[in-house]
């Protein structure tokens, strides 16, 4: 067991844990933040995409003691009461259906507009079709999910 | 802007699931919450000759292991398969026994024999490994096509040759007689590949046993909530529906896999009972692939004759499918009912005649999977069609044209009686969206770059709105495949609308409340939809096979019928007029051609209040209604794909994908498109990435995400949907369904498009870059 203490959403959390934890674990089951779900155990779909120190990553694949000191941000933080523009897109542009991968879709969408913009390329579909490599959904085949991210990276 | 029918509402239930707010059954948490892990087989097929717990019933954490003698020895019975099917002997179908927890054999990798409930998912599945399976591995066989040899190792003993029914359908003999007089017979040989359905949300149970009353609490990943509580109470006698509540929250997708009761489920809430403890179950992804009911996995030979102008004068089909180690629930329909009866496509054929035999393999049992059985017959009237035109010089949408049935309704030869639709209209459409015209232009400058374009064409039409109970009960059906709704009018005016439809993605909190909210012209957030519990719902056959708007709405609109009924009465009873004048608009309800008028909630107050009803009026506003439907729907289309391929590599890319659809009334386009677009990826990932790859001794060699190719962004293009409807006459709303469509109509269409290209008729699903190269070399 380690005692780990991170900022997650905004706010100091400390817990002890089993150095084993993955974060997706330490945020669903430690913090009860159920929104980061977890889809598959190979680091494929993407579903439990959170941002750790503003860039993307899969907390299935992330040890939750290795995050000492770190700045957490899930589905549920992404927003201060408004809306993000991304979530806001995509309930726009009918990108999700059973919702269950939208939450990594969201946050690996944010993190994909705010790098182009921060390196100035432009943000293609065909860019966001190959960003989303890592982010798997069986309801929507992708078209209204790559329309809300051409949408919100106008807005972001 | 209107909210009513047409009308592009965006979704009212998109809220909870894009601040992360959804609430799905892994999320649920019960009191004093214990974990269940299964100890599964590692081999296909095996005797069970012991099993040793001792080690892992003393490790930490360890609540209890359990075992399929204690389970069965406690009453719970068999899984099994409600739909009887008969072979053409009139022999009924040989249904093998199935236990939640293997007893004395185990029939695939997977087949559970054990659990352990511990304190963490860590420690229960830390356990099931040190649980002692002693294991007398027999032979396997995981090949539909090598089940019935001689060889071939038998896995049930009612089962002789692992046949679980020889059926047929349709005149043989006529058939026969006229292919033998046909200027023309196309034969092909098809397989419709293995698929694994991959909901992104893996399965899951919480149950939760409360020994105060003896009664249970499930929540679980379920399509159909009733059904589940049915099927646990009356066969596998968990618990009698009384003390059964079941409650399906949100649910990340299904595509079929979500309505069958798996052993998991059974064991979680028998498990509770034996605990004392809530148990809760998830699968996680390598868990899914070798537990989820896979899909598909046809064999089929067809021949289709044609006379010298190009009309069909017969089509014989003879398919072998796989049912997997088990039957599932609805199993043996999916390749009789619901894949022959669509032998006759949108096409006037006199004479039709299928055989089927479903057979046992060593494999993760086989059920219905998005399209259920009418991809596979789609797939071999489509590719025959196209097929067809090629080998008699006849371009292929002509020919389909040629053949196309124009009057209804028209009576098939295997069953169906179509009720509408226009499929000169939809094939019009398609080509014209995709400029068909314009295609030789687009494949000589594809040439000039070294490419091969193809274009293919599908034109689908299934049948859906499953289904009248009258008529699946004559075919086997174990149930009745109504849907029920109660529309409940609060005092104050506002709607609770409860459905035996479930949604998951399918967007019912918005399209429901929709045709609700335009109806008493009030506004969609007074509306609120309620599915998925037991407790609250009387009951529902839950959604599956496109019938939640044909079905599901249409019972809706029957008790808003009634509630209407009560509503004139009331008011005119107190706007002392006659209830013919009575008319509801714009959240009013208003004597027709004077000033006098209701408020909609001072009509629900005064219901209530009951200070003021006409005589004998019972007070209340709340009715209900079962709605049995009349016929099944038939939506149809003509999708039509234009693809690139590099000779090279065999690399093929989609350049075009052109849908047009008839769905009937279509309540809201933006859903309905999404559900095409779903549909589409679905059926292209059947075409050119997906399939469950067996070892022939049954170990499954595609268990992941790393293995499995699941259709990525990037493997697919944007779609171009279109719609050209015709109003299904069976049905108060028109709709025909639009669920699956997708999945049925694209398969052909990619395939026929890249067959185009290389000029090779011989291709299988997947069509990967391999498989396309070979066939270049294989044509060269």
């Amino acid at each position: 067991m380690t005692k780990v203490t991170m900022i997650v959403n905004g706010k100091a959390v400390s817990r002890e844990v089993p150095d084993e934890t993955l974060l997706s674990d330490f945020l669903r089951e430690k913090l009860r933040l159920t929104g980061t779900h977890v889809g598959c155990d190979t680091s494929q779909c993407g579903a439990c995409v959170v941002h750790v120190n503003g860039r993307a990553v899969k907390s299935c694949s992330t040890l939750a003691v290795a995050l000492e000191g770190a700045e957490v941000t899930t589905i549920e933080g992404l927003s201060n009461g408004e809306l993000h523009p991304m979530q806001t897109a995509f309930n726009e542009h009918h990108g999700l259906q059973c919702g269950f991968c939208t939450p990594g879709m969201i946050m690996t969408s944010v993190d994909m507009v705010a790098r182009y913009k921060s390196e100035g390329r432009k943000l293609t579909a065909e860019a966001i079709r190959t960003e989303l490599e890592g982010n798997i959904c069986r309801c929507t085949g992708y078209h209204n999910i790559v329309r809300a991210v051409e949408d919100a990276a106008g807005k972001m | 802007m209107s909210t009513g029918i047409g009308a592009r509402v965006k979704r009212k239930e998109d809220k909870r699931f894009i601040t992360g707010k959804g609430k799905y059954t892994d999320d649920i948490r019960g009191d004093n919450q214990a974990y269940a892990a299964f100890v599964r087989s590692p081999h296909a097929h095996a005797r069970v000759k012991g099993i040793d717990i001792a080690a892992a019933a003393a490790m930490d954490g360890v609540i209890a292991v359990l075992d399929g003698k204690q389970l069965t020895g406690d009453g719970i019975g068999n899984i099994i398969c409600g739909w009887a099917v008969s072979s053409k002997d009139g022999s009924p179908m040989n249904m093998g026994a199935w236990s939640a927890l293997a007893t004395d054999r185990v029939r695939y990798v997977g087949d559970a024999v054990a659990v352990v409930i511990a304190e963490s998912p860590a420690e229960a599945r830390l356990a099931a490994e040190a649980v002692e399976v002693d294991y007398e591995i027999l032979p396997a066989n995981a090949h539909a096509d090598r089940a019935l040899s001689k060889s071939a190792p038998q896995l049930h003993d009612n089962a002789p040759g692992n046949l679980i029914y020889d059926w047929e359908i349709g005149d043989g003999a006529a058939t026969d007689k006229a292919l033998a007089g046909a200027a023309h017979v196309t034969e092909m040989a098809l397989t419709n590949n293995r698929l694994s359905p991959n909901a992104m949300e893996p399965r899951s149970a919480v149950a939760i046993y409360d020994a105060s009353d003896e009664h249970y609490t499930l929540y679980t990943t379920s399509q159909n909530p009733h059904v589940a509580r049915l099927v646990l109470s009356a066969f596998y006698q968990v618990a009698p529906e009384n003390k059964l509540r079941v409650i399906a929250p949100d649910v990340g997708g299904g595509f079929g896999s979500k309505i069958f009761i798996y052993p998991e489920e059974i064991t979680c809430l028998w498990a509770s009972m034996k605990t004392n403890r809530s148990v809760k179950w998830t699968a996680d992804r390598s868990e899914a692939f070798i537990t989820d009911a896979h899909g598909r996995d046809h064999h089929t030979t067809a021949k289709m004759g044609f006379d010298k102008d190009g009309r069909i004068v017969g089509l014989k089909v003879d398919t072998i499918a796989n049912l997997g180690a088990y039957m599932s629930l609805f199993s043996s329909s999916v390749p009789t009912y619901l894949y022959a009866t669509l032998l006759s496509g949108q096409y006037n054929i006199a004479n039709i005649h299928c055989n089927v035999r479903a057979v046992y393999t060593n494999t993760v049992p086989i059920d219905a999977y998005r399209g259920a059985g009418r991809p596979e017959a789609c797939f071999v009237v489509e590719r025959m069609m196209e097929t067809a035109a090629r080998e008699m010089g006849r371009d292929p949408a002509e020919l389909r044209r040629l053949n196309f049935v124009q009057a209804f309704p028209h009576q098939t030869p295997v069953i169906m009686a179509y009720d509408a639709g226009d499929f000169d209209a939809n094939l019009d459409q398609a080509m014209a969206a995709a400029d068909v015209a314009g295609f030789a232009a687009r494949r000589k400058e594809a040439a000039s770059r070294g490419k091969l374009r193809g274009l293919g064409y599908s034109s689908y039409i299934e049948a859906c709105g499953i289904a009248p109970s009258a008529a699946v009960g004559s075919l086997g059906a174990g149930v009745g495949l109504w849907e029920s709704a109660e529309v409940r009018v609060n005092p104050v005016g506002t709607i609770e609308v409860l459905t035996g439809s479930h949604s998951h993605g399918q967007g019912h909190e918005t399209t429901f409340a929709q045709i609700v909210a335009e109806r008493f012209g009030i506004g969609l957030d007074a509306v609120s939809i309620v599915h998925g519990d037991t407790d609250k719902v009387q009951f529902g056959m839950g959604t599956y096979g496109s019938r939640s708007g044909a079905v599901g709405m249409s019972a809706i609109v029957k008790a808003m019928d009634k509630v209407e009924a009560k509503v004139r009465k009331i008011a005119a009873h107190v706007l002392e007029a006659s209830e013919a004048d009575i008319v509801i608009e714009g959240g009013q309800v208003k004597v027709a051609g004077t000033d006098k008028a209701m408020g909609w909630h001072e009509v629900g107050l005064t219901a209530y209040m009951a200070h003021n009803l006409p005589p004998d009026m019972e007070p209340g506003l709340k009715e209900s209604a079962f709605y049995d439907p009349a016929n099944f729907t038939f939506p149809a289309g003509t999708y039509i794909c234009e693809v690139e391929v590099d000779p090279d590599t065999g690399e093929t890319e989609i350049v075009q994908f052109t849908a047009s659809d008839d769905f009937g009334t279509i309540i809201n386009p933006m859903i309905v498109e999404g559900q095409v677009h779903g549909g589409i990826a679905q059926g292209i990932g059947q075409a050119m990435l997906e399939q469950v790859v067996y070892s022939d001794d049954g170990q499954l060699l595609t268990g992941s995400y790393m293995d499995y190719a699941m259709p990525r962004a990037s493997d697919l293009p944007f779609f171009s949907v279109h719609n050209a409807a015709t109003v299904c006459p069976n049905n108060p709303l028109g709709i025909k369904g639009c669920g699956e469509a997708g999945a049925i109509g694209s398969p052909p269409a990619v395939i026929n498009a890249i067959t185009d290209a290389i000029g090779n008729n011989n291709l299988a699903m997947p069509a990967t870059p391999q498989a396309v190269w070979n066939a270049i070399q294989a044509a060269k």
